[in-house]
């Protein structure tokens, strides 16, 4: 059996004693759900949600040339961070394909950390090694990659702020996108202000051996606030409504950041990065295909990955297709993200789904497709 | 622990079935309501379909993915259950009750002897 050879996170233990549903994800043996994927989506809108994403791969830069060594490789500016602030961003073949997308963090002048997908790591890092051992050999840095000592888990929802404060008293004071460097027990922990739910919530990294101690904590200072523990389905359903982009979906090596709706990570201002070229193209001279948010108009089973759309234009021509789909627990309805031929993808265009050989109408609409009326 | 009540017959692909007369009602077991988690959609037959005994007549969907229900017995659909058009988690609730699919009325009876006993399938779905 393949099993044998998943990837266990330090919080495996916590998952079983929580009788959390197990499957595979990106190489890992993860918790797709707890007490259930609604409800834990709905916690995560309601209250909170703690979700254990120590599958995630953390790399770590540092030296005088680490800035210019990165912003060679990242297509977002890490030079517009100061110290304590992180962005999204994405690393491009040569040709604009896109590697992965990740978050990186200036944690000082000379000092970055990038979070990457874990079903991307052993490429990222092979990819960036070899970049630093040809085109860039004389820059001063040292690199690492401490993924395999490091844990991490994700808290979110509006009541995250609250529950974080009885761990780490100053993380509520961090902006959207900053990072601190904290203590647990004794250990480093990072606590950033970020996430992949489209709440309010934190990212914390702590080493290994603190991760069941500290995944303990919050939950019990959560519990009479409605916390819940979140698996990977939760995850699935809240990045979806709010349109965020998943790695092998939305984002392949066949794909493009302007292809993907992600023009707004490529600082084409920069004078020289991978994928540079064969981006300024695209922004200046348009592309043919566009990701897209749709919604389901009618009353129809939830979309899917690979299912076809088509125009409704008159022609009823197959015109794309579905990279994420679910039934968002929130609007109650079907909704996805896929590509289709630029001319379809602005928010208001009518487009049709198939699903099993019947077409089922649906509305491109913009990012996020939910959110809450505050 | 799964429930599976004696009086009822199985299909190794999770349908049980329930026959009176030469008519059967069929619906999906309590093990595998919870195998696919909470439903949000549920695709029934036409009315005065004719099925053939393993044929894909009926599809679930939970939040994460869409699975197929097959006919254990062959015959022509004369019932579907509409409500779960409207409140699919209906099979979750009560698998055995008011969640039931579809009743078909049986081309061949004989079929029968090809299903499962509550006792083979318990033996099934434990291993």
């Amino acid at each position: 059996m393949k099993e044998t050879q998943l990837k266990r996170t330090p919080l495996f233990d916590t998952h079983n004693e929580l009788d959390a549903r197990m499957v595979e994800f990106g190489g890992w043996e993860m918790p797709v759900l707890y007490s259930g994927i609604a409800q834990e989506h709905h916690a995560v809108r309601q209250a909170a949600g703690l979700f254990d994403i120590s599958h995630m791969g953390e790399f770590l830069f540092d030296g005088p040339d680490a800035l210019k060594f990165l912003n060679q490789l990242l297509t977002n500016d890490l030079a517009k961070l100061e110290p304590g602030q992180g962005q999204y961003t994405l690393l491009c073949q040569d040709n604009g394909g896109v590697i992965d997308d990740l978050y990186a963090y200036r944690l000082s002048d000379t000092h970055y950390l990038l979070i990457v997908n874990a079903s991307r790591l052993e490429i990222d890092w092979m990819w960036i090694k070899a970049q630093r051992n040809s085109r860039h050999k004389s820059l001063q840095l040292e690199m690492s990659n401490p993924s395999g000592g490091l844990a991490a888990m994700a808290l979110q929802g509006p009541k995250a702020a609250e529950i974080i404060a009885g761990v780490f008293p100053t993380a509520a004071e961090l902006r959207k996108n900053q990072i601190a460097e904290l203590e647990f027990a004794g250990a480093t922990a990072w606590v950033s202000r970020t996430g992949y739910t489209g709440e309010d919530g934190f990212e914390l990294v702590v080493p290994n051996g603190r991760a069941a101690a500290l995944w303990e904590q919050l939950m019990s200072l959560g519990q009479a606030l409605g916390l819940l523990p979140a698996g990977l389905g939760a995850r699935d359903t809240l990045r979806t409504e709010a349109g965020y982009s998943l790695y092998g979906h939305e984002l392949t090596s066949d794909t493009t950041p302007i292809e993907a709706a992600l023009g707004w990570a490529v600082a084409l201002d920069k004078p020289c990065f991978n994928g540079r070229e064969m981006l300024a193209a695209q922004k200046q001279d348009g592309v043919s295909r566009l990701c897209i948010a749709f919604k389901m108009t009618g009353k129809s089973a939830p979309p899917r990955e690979q299912y076809k759309i088509f125009s409704t234009d008159g022609t009823g021509r197959e015109i794309g297709e579905v990279t994420s789909g679910t039934q968002s627990p929130s609007l109650g309805c079907g909704i996805g993200l896929g590509y289709v031929e630029s001319a379809h993808a602005k928010s208001g265009t009518g487009i049709e789904i198939e699903i099993r050989n019947r077409r089922f109408p649906a509305q491109v609409v913009k990012r996020p497709i939910f959110q809450k009326s505050s | 622990m799964a429930d599976i009540p004696t009086h009822l017959k199985y299909a190794s692909s999770h349908e049980w079935v329930s026959v009176e007369d030469d008519t059967a009602t069929i619906g999906i077991s309590d093990h595998a309501q919870e195998e696919l988690t909470e439903l949000v959609f549920i695709e029934l037959p036409d009315l005065g379909r004719e099925l053939t005994a393993g044929d894909p007549c009926a599809v679930v969907e939970s939040v994460k993915t869409a699975s197929d229900i097959y006919a254990p017995l062959s015959g022509e659909i004369i019932d579907t259950n509409d409500a779960l058009d409207t409140e699919p988690g209906t099979v979750n609730d009560d698998p055995y009750g008011d969640g039931w699919f579809f009743k078909i009325r049986l081309t061949n009876p004989k079929e029968l002897d090809d299903l499962l006993s509550p006792d083979d399938y318990a033996e099934q779905v434990n291993i």
